[in-house]
């Protein structure tokens, strides 16, 4: 599964003496021309979206409102793994804050109750995580900030002393 | 709090019970609730030709689609009356939902689900 696309003829699901695998667009097609990744799609979205890659519309009727909010909250401040860095910015440039609040997630700091176990079993951020946004074989991707021996919840800018903890790889 | 070894014997336990890989795109979503019952074919929607257009919160938050496989009931009425896929199927957005075939592109027999995840793969909904 790791290597490139598999064409639509062979991919399992398409019917390929069906019409539609001649009328489709090959993944490869679309796309390897994308900034790549190891998993999942292949597609390292955030960046193909940062970059200008694609530019998805954000909405289809006049009068929909468009947020994004730019906030990186901490998780498991307290565990073993390194500290979940949830990023809002990345996440409202794709998706509105009803798909999140407040059936997966209070809008809270610190007022969930999260665990890994309920992530792989495909709640909480596994509702979208293995599913259709990099799967959670990427723990590093989540598990980004090595502990600084800090505990606030909502990061700031910049940490005392001045450096910002890496995003993720 | 658990330490981290025991987050990955958690991932290879997990990963133990995923069937061998699907070829199919990541995050393709067949839809088969009543098409095969129909005598037409299931339909495959693909999320990956998709976002390259349209962000996730215009079909799950402006037109109204639940993230969860097989959780919205979509009818062949709805799509022509511009519900679901017909509210950009409809000759304006996208093409008409007069090519059947386009849609109506899966394998006979596939079950509703999503390929490459946890609906087909992980311990979560069996
Ligand atoms: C938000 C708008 C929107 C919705 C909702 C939508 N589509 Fe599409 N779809 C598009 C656009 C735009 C295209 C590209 C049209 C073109 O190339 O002219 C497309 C193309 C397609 C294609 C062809 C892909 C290819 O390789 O050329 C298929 C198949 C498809 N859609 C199926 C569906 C199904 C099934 C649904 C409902 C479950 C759906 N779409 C819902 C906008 C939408
Ligand atoms: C992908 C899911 C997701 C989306 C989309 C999302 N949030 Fe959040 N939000 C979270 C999570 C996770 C937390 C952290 C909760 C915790 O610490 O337990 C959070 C926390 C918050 C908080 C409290 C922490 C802080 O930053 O002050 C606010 C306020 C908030 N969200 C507002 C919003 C708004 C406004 C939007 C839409 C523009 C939005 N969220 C979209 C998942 C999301
Ligand atoms: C409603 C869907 C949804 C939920 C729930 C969700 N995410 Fe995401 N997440 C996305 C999407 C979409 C992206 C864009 C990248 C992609 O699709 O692979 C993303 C990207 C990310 C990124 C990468 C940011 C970057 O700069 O590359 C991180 C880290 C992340 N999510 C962590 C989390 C964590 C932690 C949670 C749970 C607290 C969570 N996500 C819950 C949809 C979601
Ligand atoms: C989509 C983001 C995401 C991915 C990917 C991810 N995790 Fe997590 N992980 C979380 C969140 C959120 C928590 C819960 C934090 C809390 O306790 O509040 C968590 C908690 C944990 C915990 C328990 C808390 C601790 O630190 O001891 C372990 C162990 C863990 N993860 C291991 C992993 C491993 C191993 C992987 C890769 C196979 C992984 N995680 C991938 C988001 C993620
Ligand atoms: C063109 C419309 C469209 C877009 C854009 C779209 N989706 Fe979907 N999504 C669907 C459809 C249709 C389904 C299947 C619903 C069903 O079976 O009832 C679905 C299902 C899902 C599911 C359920 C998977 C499961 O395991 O049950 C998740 C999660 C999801 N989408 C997340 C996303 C994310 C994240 C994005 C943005 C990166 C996104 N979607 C973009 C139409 C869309
Ligand atoms: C834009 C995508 C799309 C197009 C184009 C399309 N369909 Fe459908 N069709 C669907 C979806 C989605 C369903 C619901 C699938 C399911 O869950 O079984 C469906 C269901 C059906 C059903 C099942 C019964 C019902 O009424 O819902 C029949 C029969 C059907 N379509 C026939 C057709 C015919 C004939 C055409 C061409 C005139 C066509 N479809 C074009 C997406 C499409």
């Amino acid at each position: 599964m790791a290597q490139g696309w598999e064409s639509l003829r062979k991919d399992g699901i398409h019917d390929p003496r069906g019409p539609a695998v001649k009328d489709k667009q090959e993944p490869a097609e679309a796309l390897s021309k994308l900034t790549p990744d190891t998993a999942g799609n292949m597609v390292r979205w955030v960046q193909a979206l940062e970059k200008g890659e694609i530019n998805p519309r954000a909405s289809i009727r006049p009068g929909t409102k468009i947020q994004v909010y730019d906030s990186d909250v901490l998780l498991n401040v307290q565990g073993g793994m390194p500290i979940v860095r949830f990023p809002h910015r990345q996440h409202t440039e794709w998706l509105d804050c009803s798909n999140c609040h407040d059936h997966l997630f209070k809008a809270q700091a610190g007022a969930n109750k999260l665990s890994m176990l309920a992530i792989l079993e495909g709640e909480q951020c596994g509702v979208c995580h293995g599913a259709v946004s990099f799967p959670l074989t990427e723990c590093f991707r989540c598990h980004s900030v090595p502990r600084p021996g800090q505990s606030l919840n909502t990061v700031p800018k910049t940490l005392p002393g001045g450096s910002i903890p890496p995003r993720s790889r | 709090m658990m330490p981290w070894r025991a987050g990955i014997l958690l991932l290879l336990a997990w990963l133990a019970v995923l069937p061998l890989p699907a070829a199919a795109e990541y995050a393709d979503v067949v839809l088969n609730r009543r098409a095969e019952a129909q005598g037409v074919r299931p339909v495959v929607f693909q999320h990956w030709f998709h976002r390259i257009r349209f962000r996730c919160k215009v079909c799950h938050a402006e037109l109204g689609f639940k993230m969860r496989v097989g959780a919205n009931d979509i009818t062949m009425a709805d799509i022509i009356d511009g519900r679901f896929c017909g509210a950009c199927h409809n000759g304006d957005i996208a093409w008409a939902p007069d090519k059947c075939d386009m849609c109506h592109s899966g394998k006979r027999g596939l079950p509703t689900g999503i390929v490459g995840g946890h609906e087909t793969g992980g311990p979560g909904r069996w």
